[in-house]
Parts: C-alpha cells; sequence; structure tokens
C-alpha cells in the first residue's frame, strides 16, 4: 500500500472508513490518559492551578505549525505530482488549522489573563501566531472565492508554499521588533527544565491531539470527496434539467399558443 | 529601424535580454500613458498621508514622532493597490497568453514585469516622499531615512504582491482578497522599514542592522516572487 495506491477515491474511502474508528477509540483513550494524568499533576509554586493551560495550550500551538507542514506537503503534491487527493487533504487541513490557532490564542490569552494581568499582551509569540491565524483565514477565503475546486486548489497551493517559505521570516522579524519595543518583560514559561510531571502529561497530550487532528482530518477529506460527488452529481442533474426544460419550453409554449387560439 | 539593426547584428546574441528590454520599456509606457493609472499610486499615497492628522490631531510633535509609520502605511498600501493591474491589463487583451508562450522563461518574464511596475508606480511614491515629509513635520535627516528605507523596501513589496497579482489573475478575483492574502506577507518589511527609520530619528540603535535585512528581505523577494508568480500563471491560466 503506498501513497499512489490511495489516489484513487473510492479506495480511499474504503481504507478510512475502515481505519477511522480505530483512530477516533484511540484518540479519546489518549485524550482521557492525558487529562487525567493533567488533573493529577501538581500546581505550580508560581503559577498555581493556571500552569495546567499549559496541557491544552502548549499541543495546539503545536498543532497550528504542524497543520501548515502538513499543508505544504499536500501543495507540493498538487502541484509537484499530481495527486488526485493532494488537493483535498489541503483544503480539508485548513480549517482545522484554523481552528488550533485559534484555541491556541485563546488558551494563551485566558493563560495571561492571570500570569501577565491582561488578555493581551504584544508577545513575540502571541502576535506571530496572530499572524499565522490571519494567513489560515485568507487561505480559507481564498478556498472559498473560487467555486472550480481544481482551479482553487493549485492556486491555493503557490500560497501555502511561499506561506511555508514567509513563516519563518515572520517569526524572526517579530522576534526582533518585540526586543525593539520591549525588552523581556513578559514572564516566560519554564525557565528551567520542565520537571517529569509535567513532562509526561504534556507529551501525553500532545500525542492525543496529533492523533484527534489526523482524525478530524480523515474525516474531513472524506466530508470533502463526498461533497464534491454530490457537486458533480448536482451539475449533472442541472444541466439534465436544463436540457429537458429547453424541451419543456418549446412545447409548453406550443400548448400556449394552443390555448391562445382556443380562447 | 531597430528590428533591422538587431536582425542585422545576429552575431552578438542578446534576444532574452533584448525582450526584457523591450518587455520593461512597454509595461512602463503603458503605466505612464493615458489609462495606466501608475501615477494615482502618488496620489493614493498623499490622500493617506493628508487623512493621517485628521484621524490623530493637528499635534506637530506627535505627527513627527508617527511620521515614518505613516509614510510606510501609506506606500504599503499604495503599493498594494497599483499591483492589481500587474497581470490584469495583460489577461485582458491577450498579450498575457503570448508572454506566458513566448521563448523568454516566465520567471524572468514575471520579474521583468514587476521591475517596470516598481520603476513606473514604486519610484513615484520615494519622489513623493520629501513633500509629505514636510506635512508631517519630519525634518531632513528623518525624511532622507524614510526615502531611503522605501527605496531599499519597496522592491520587496512589488515582488512579494506579484504573487497576489498572479493569484488575483488566475482566480478572476481581485481587490479585497488580494489583500488579505498578500498583506501578511508584507510584516517583515514593514517591521524593519519602520525600525531602521526611527533608528536614524530616535533611537540608540544603529541604522546598519535594520537596513540590511531590509535589503535582504528585498532580495529574497526578488528570487522568491518571479518563481511563485510564474508557478501561478503556469498552472492557472488556461
Amino acid at each position: 500500500m503506498t501513497l499512489i495506491d490511495l489516489a484513487n477515491p473510492t479506495r480511499f474511502l474504503a481504507l478510512t472508513a475502515r481505519v477511522l474508528p480505530w483512530l477516533a477509540a484511540a484518540t479519546v483513550l489518549l485524550l482521557a490518559i492525558g487529562l487525567y494524568q493533567t488533573a493529577l499533576a501538581p500546581d505550580d509554586y508560581q503559577q498555581g492551578a493556571t500552569v495546567k493551560i499549559m496541557f491544552i495550550h502548549v499541543p495546539n500551538a503545536w498543532l497550528s505549525m504542524f497543520v501548515w507542514g502538513v499543508m505544504s506537503i499536500a501543495s507540493l503534491g498538487t502541484l509537484v505530482w499530481r495527486h488526485p487527493l493532494a488537493d483535498v487533504a489541503a483544503k480539508a487541513a485548513a480549517p482545522i488549522g484554523a481552528a488550533f490557532t485559534f484555541l491556541a490564542l485563546l488558551t494563551g490569552s485566558l493563560w495571561g489573563r492571570p500570569m501577565w494581568g491582561t488578555y493581551w499582551e504584544w508577545d513575540a509569540r502571541l502576535t506571530s501566531v496572530l499572524i499565522l491565524f490571519l494567513m489560515y483565514l485568507g487561505l480559507m477565503a481564498l478556498w472559498r472565492a473560487v467555486d472550480d475546486p481544481s482551479r482553487a486548489a493549485r492556486a491555493a497551493a503557490v500560497l501555502t508554499l511561499v506561506g511555508a517559505l514567509n513563516l519563518p521570516i515572520i517569526k524572526f522579524s517579530v522576534d526582533w521588533w518585540n526586543t525593539l519595543h520591549q525588552p523581556a518583560s513578559v514572564m516566560r514559561m519554564g525557565g528551567s527544565a520542565l520537571d517529569k510531571s509535567f513532562l509526561i502529561p504534556l507529551l501525553v497530550m500532545a500525542i492525543a491531539f496529533t492523533l484527534l487532528f489526523v482524525t478530524l482530518h480523515l474525516a474531513a477529506m472524506r466530508n470533502e470527496i463526498l461533497r464534491r460527488r454530490v457537486r458533480s452529481l448536482q451539475m449533472m442533474q442541472a444541466s439534465r434539467v436544463a436540457f429537458s426544460s429547453e424541451m419543456g419550453a418549446t412545447s409548453r409554449g406550443q400548448n400556449a399558443s394552443k390555448e391562445v387560439g382556443a380562447a | 529601424m531597430c528590428g533591422a539593426d538587431s536582425r542585422r547584428s545576429n552575431h552578438h546574441w542578446k534576444p532574452p535580454m533584448t525582450a526584457l528590454s523591450a518587455l520593461i520599456r512597454r509595461d512602463i509606457r503603458i503605466a505612464l500613458r493615458v489609462g495606466g493609472g501608475a501615477l494615482i499610486g502618488v496620489l493614493f499615497f498623499l490622500t493617506v498621508v493628508v487623512l493621517m492628522p485628521f484621524a490623530v490631531g493637528p499635534d506637530l510633535a506627535l505627527l513627527s514622532r508617527l511620521g515614518p509609520a505613516i509614510l510606510w502605511l501609506g506606500a504599503l498600501l499604495a503599493s498594494l493597490l497599483t499591483l492589481d493591474r500587474l497581470f490584469m491589463a495583460d489577461h485582458e487583451d491577450g498579450s498575457l497568453d503570448l508572454i506566458t508562450m513566448s521563448r523568454t522563461p516566465l520567471e524572468l518574464a514575471c520579474a521583468a514585469k514587476a521591475l517596470a511596475h516598481w520603476l513606473a508606480a514604486g519610484l513615484p511614491l520615494i519622489v513623493a516622499t520629501p513633500v509629505l515629509g514636510l506635512l508631517l513635520n519630519l525634518d531632513m535627516v528623518a525624511t532622507g531615512a524614510v526615502a531611503l528605507t522605501l527605496l531599499a523596501g519597496t522592491p520587496a513589496l512589488t515582488f512579494t504582491g506579484m504573487i497576489g497579482a498572479a493569484l488575483a489573475v488566475t482566480l478572476h478575483r481581485g481587490g479585497l482578497l488580494m489583500a488579505v492574502l498578500v498583506l501578511p506577507l508584507s510584516i517583515p518589511v514593514l517591521i524593519f522599514g519602520v525600525a531602521a527609520s526611527q533608528a536614524v530619528i530616535v533611537g540608540p540603535m544603529t541604522f546598519g542592522a535594520p537596513f540590511s535585512i531590509l535589503c535582504a528581505l528585498s532580495l529574497v523577494s526578488l528570487v522568491i516572487g518571479p518563481f511563485a508568480a510564474a508557478a501561478s500563471l503556469r498552472h492557472g491560466l488556461d
């Protein structure tokens, strides 16, 4: 089973139908374990119980970047290998990535409120994640702006790859800008290495969230394939209706003229 | 006459360069003549800068502090808005198809078009900067610094914006969608452009570091922009 075997959407649908329940079960199990361990983890001596936001926040932040990586690989698949499912993968990943990025921002600002005293700080990391979020939204707007999926796919692929090249530059410049404007006033997480009691739950949660992404992504890809099938069926039906109504219009016109004649 | 000349001196062999310089000359001419609209960018720049005092108040001290940021934002928006037409007009009259099919590499043709656009629409912005600096109460040194950073930074805006223009023409969508896609990519240029100008005016910082990074950004976009725009045109046009 190689990647090219998945090029057939029907085979992909059959395979994912078999795999998805197991993936979902593994996700639920790992999330349960991770949340249990999170609940058991000790409070931080400085931050108190708010440190537990970290176990949700860090996996979301990690996935916000990971999903862009997945989309970049899918974009290469679209532009270079012309893999038929690559643009489906790229399209399905964008809203999920945007959701993870939004959750990272949200949990970050909820965490920042008790720690920094404000919901929003123009901190380098927060700012660059916000820009990443804007780029996700722009990409989704691009997908929605064009009704022909394959045309949108190639444009989105170019934009995704340009974004992948640009994101490190943006990250670097925002870091530079931030140190210029406010030198290290922000408290940084984990000046010392993380304790094992934090590290293990964090790793479990990271794996659980990655599995969650894989599950959601496969399900979204299935939906996208089915949506495209529905769309092409509807177009076929629409053309058939248009054709038959053309025929009907002429016959109806004849009827109408007959009625007019009768009146 | 020119054509006959170049045909006679065939052994000199420089076809790509002549094709590209012809393209550049043509684009500049179209942009500057009636219907081109390159100079509307300058007018827009002027209008945006004039609007700023109405928003923040006529306080000259505040305006001179915000000056570089206002000028950079105005130049960013002006160069973005004029980019909309970079490929669109050529697509409408069919010459973009000829450029795509010609033997000149599409990447080079894109770079030439962007260069012509910068010469016609970007340079006038920099020429207008001293006048606008007067309105914002910037002194000579500050105005010079802003103009110099604009000179180094606006090529980056044009060459990254070209990607958006290529996407716009393949998608038959321009305007807001393009702005939403391109503006996040121009954040680094804005950061280092304003930082370099501020370094001259107030900062304890040196001018050199942000300015050389700004030049580096321009050079990087000079490489990435034509390739991405050409890829988008090649895959998107049909």
